[in-house]
């Protein structure tokens, strides 16, 4: 770009400064370079031995001290196979997603089923695996891994999301009981608002990235129809996205807390009397809290009942996989034969709720208190995702929501854009 | 390149046939030399960017859904590009990128040369001025949207920039949440100034000393006042192949903004009243989605839209003529 005409000094100090950016620049990329290799290292590290069959499995990053080398004892503690387990920190939807494509692709692997997995061929059908213990299986479990009647994922664990609060707080503004229904959830927050804490904490987007879908079920809607159209072209949802609205024009919601949603410290730190939360902040939030915390579902939108999201994570079986029988041999003994492994992933690192009804029974610690609590509203008002119901779907309820209750839009025209995107995507798959 | 390749052969008819040998030697090692430096280079383009490229235009030919390898019953000619055009979302995410666009370029093109002329002129420290302007552009922008994001522009009352409107008592504000008002683009705007501007200095910087001093001289002699008047007629004017670099690199820069949207914005980005063509583009296809068809024609319809913008732009303000004429 620059010609060399002249060789004035302050050119060449700047081709060297050039020349230094650009070796540093090849130096990261070596050290990148390099740091892929040692991964590589990692990935192929299955030693030979046993009958030969290496096996590798992925899980996503766990946030509770212990569970990684957890997952690691349990792979050890196979005989029939060397299973190596790989830890993928950071995006995991979209590694696995993207790693799925390629030949260094897990055998096992965690995640969450959906319709294009089936249909690219990368999950092999386990029916065959849980056909023992398939009545000892929460149905909300199986349903979300069938897809037109095959079970291709084994639920490992329940995460029920719900709103946690501080009864204290509740005592001091003469608030006797949670809300049931979301009029109720504003008037409240709006009480319980101060200068210094601010009534609920519904995550950075404030609730407007889950309540639609929340809203759906809490009015008996469902996400897809049994025409494959959108299942919630229904008018109560164009008033319970006013709701949302109401609560976010109202200034008790806490924005903008350093932390989203997921993590505890916000509710820990005083920020907020009430926040959305799930079952693995449990540990977290009796440590700091002590008694003083108590739980209650997401309350009804015009007129319908509470919900709770019951998360969670399941395990599939790469349909690619050189092994697919050895996977399915390990897959079966670690995640519906080994009971005590099933526990100990459940409740020693955070808590979750085993994906067995019979092991929720032994379950000490679920058995009482606010982890109780969790559990019985799981099984009470919980809904789980759609295996058809696709990312993008999601988006257009959720700039629906944002659209409405952040810019103000209308609700009626907002609710039919989101009907429409669903629908053209649901004629794309099924049409 | 063209200039070295021209000069650096001074006369290769003028060598003859008589003195084959050391021709041929010549010849041979020009071209080692030439592959040497070139090769690794052209290989990693070749590999890193022009097969993709192919690839995204086969793909976004085709319905390719958790696929990279399509079949061709999934061939479903220009629907993707169809469908993308007239995609409301996508369209959205374009005047995002537009209103973004209208902020960052006039601000850091007027701040970089404002840094550049301003450190150029003083006469004491400059190298620690030059480095501590151009530090900033060494730090990720993932790293830096978390200093933005948990301490300076935290939404909560210990929050850096909260903490200091508290003083003036004014009620703490939710700087990344919703558009109304849209505090999020100070944030965000802020953070790409700190990191680049310092870069673009350095440009101008380099740009600025090659001006011959003679040249003002002569204008002082004819009467011109330093500042306003030496700066609109001879600055400006023999930094203009400068400017419109830098003027074409802050737009694509600001067309492939990602990564300050996705560590700041709620929900990864990914909400409708701030959404850029790239993060609406890995939510379509590297997300969960793996709409891979639909993905690769949206990333076609942008590069085809950032090459247009930017050849239009370098033919209006005449990129590549020399500086100062």
């Amino acid at each position: 770009m620059v010609a060399s005409r002249n060789n004035n000094p302050s050119k060449k100090a700047f081709a060297e400064f050039m020349m230094n950016r650009r070796r540093m620049l090849a130096l990261g990329g070596m050290t990148a370079g390099a740091g892929a290799l040692a991964a590589c290292g990692g990935n192929t590290g299955r030693e030979d031995g046993g009958d030969g069959v290496s096996l590798l499995q992925w899980y996503h990053e766990y946030g509770e001290a212990g569970t990684q080398e957890a997952a690691k004892g349990y792979a050890a503690d196979y005989k029939d196979a060397n299973v190596t387990v790989e830890w993928i920190p950071g995006d995991y939807d979209a590694a696995l997603a993207s790693g799925l494509l390629t030949d260094d692709a897990p055998d096992v692997f965690e995640s969450h089923l959906n319709r294009g997995m089936v249909e690219a061929g990368q999950v092999v059908p386990l029916d065959d695996i849980i056909a023992d213990v398939i009545d000892d299986i929460p149905e909300g479990d199986l349903l979300r891994n069938t897809i037109d009647g095959t079970v291709y994922g084994i639920n490992m664990i329940d995460d029920p999301q719900y709103i946690v609060y501080r009864p204290s707080l509740f005592a001091d503004a003469g608030i006797t009981a949670p809300p049931t229904t979301f009029e109720e959830l504003i008037a409240i927050a709006a009480e319980l608002t101060t200068s210094d804490v601010k009534g609920i904490d519904f995550g950075a987007a404030g609730g407007t990235d889950r309540l639609g879908q929340h809203m759906i079920n809490s009015l008996g809607l469902s996400f897809i129809g049994a025409d494959m159209q959108a299942g919630f072209n229904d008018p109560r949802m164009a008033e319970g996205a006013l709701l949302v609205k109401q609560l976010n024009d109202s200034g008790s919601l806490l924005l903008g807390a350093p932390t989203d949603w997921w993590d505890p410290s916000s509710m820990i730190q005083g920020l907020t009397a009430m926040s959305w939360t799930g079952l693995w902040t449990m540990p977290a939030l009796l440590e700091n809290l002590g008694d003083d915390i108590g739980i209650f579902p997401c309350p009804g939108f015009v007129g319908g009942t509470p919900t709770v999201f019951n998360g969670g994570w399941a395990t599939f079986v790469n349909a690619n996989s050189k092994n697919v029988d050895a996977a399915k041999a390990f897959t079966k003994w670690l995640w519906v034969d080994n009971t005590e492994a099933i526990l100990d992933w459940c409740l020693s690192y955070g808590f979750h709720i085993p994906s067995r009804l019979s092991l929720r029974e032994q379950a000490d610690q679920l058995s009482s208190g606010p982890a109780a609590e969790a559990v019985a509203i799981s099984e009470e008002y919980g809904w789980a995702e759609n295996p058809d119901w696709t990312p993008a779907m999601n988006t257009a309820v959720n700039d629906m929501l944002s659209n409405i209750a952040i810019e103000g839009n209308d609700p009626e025209a907002e609710l039919a854009k989101a009907v429409e995107t669903v629908n053209t995507e649901l004629d794309g798959i099924f049409g | 390149m063209a200039v070295t390749d021209k000069t650096a052969d001074p006369a290769p008819a003028a060598a003859g046939t008589s003195r084959r040998p050391r021709r041929r030697r010549t010849f041979g090692g020009r071209t080692l030399a030439f592959w040497y430096f070139v090769g690794p280079f052209l290989l990693g383009l070749l590999i890193f960017t022009y097969i993709p490229v192919g690839w995204s235009a086969y793909l976004s030919l085709f319905d390719a859904r958790n696929t990279v390898t399509p079949t061709s019953d999934d061939f479903v000619g220009f629907d993707n590009y169809v469908t993308m055009l007239g995609n409301e979302d996508f369209r959205r995410s374009l005047i995002t990128f537009t209103v973004f666009a209208a902020i960052i370029v006039p601000i850091t093109f007027a701040s970089s040369l404002g840094l550049a002329l301003a450190v150029n002129k003083v006469r004491i420290m400059r190298a620690f001025f030059r480095s501590v302007f151009f530090l900033p552009f060494a730090c990720s922008y993932v790293v830096a949207s978390l200093v933005w994001k948990m301490s300076i522009f935290a939404g909560v009352r210990y929050g850096m920039a909260n903490t200091v409107l508290g003083w003036f008592g004014i009620e703490n504000i939710p700087w990344l949440f919703g558009n109304d008002p849209p505090w999020f683009w100070l944030v965000i705007a802020t953070l790409r100034l700190w990191i680049q501007c310092g870069f673009y200095m350095i440009l101008f910087i380099a740009a600025l000393q090659q001006i011959p001093e003679h040249l003002y001289e002569a204008a002082y002699m004819d009467g011109a006042k330093p500042g306003w008047q030496t700066f609109w007629h001879i600055t400006l004017p023999h930094l203009r192949a400068s400017s419109v670099a830098v003027l074409m690199l802050v737009l694509i820069a600001a067309y492939q903004a990602f990564d300050e949207f996705w560590n700041l914005l709620p929900n990864s980005g990914n909400v409708p009243y701030a959404r850029t063509p790239l993060i609406y583009l890995f939510h379509t296809s590297l997300g969960t989605s793996q709409d891979l068809g639909r993905g690769s024609a949206g990333a076609l319809i942008l590069a085809l839209l950032i090459a247009i913008v930017t050849l239009f732009q370098g033919k209006l303000l005449g990129f590549g003529k020399p500086e100062g004429r």
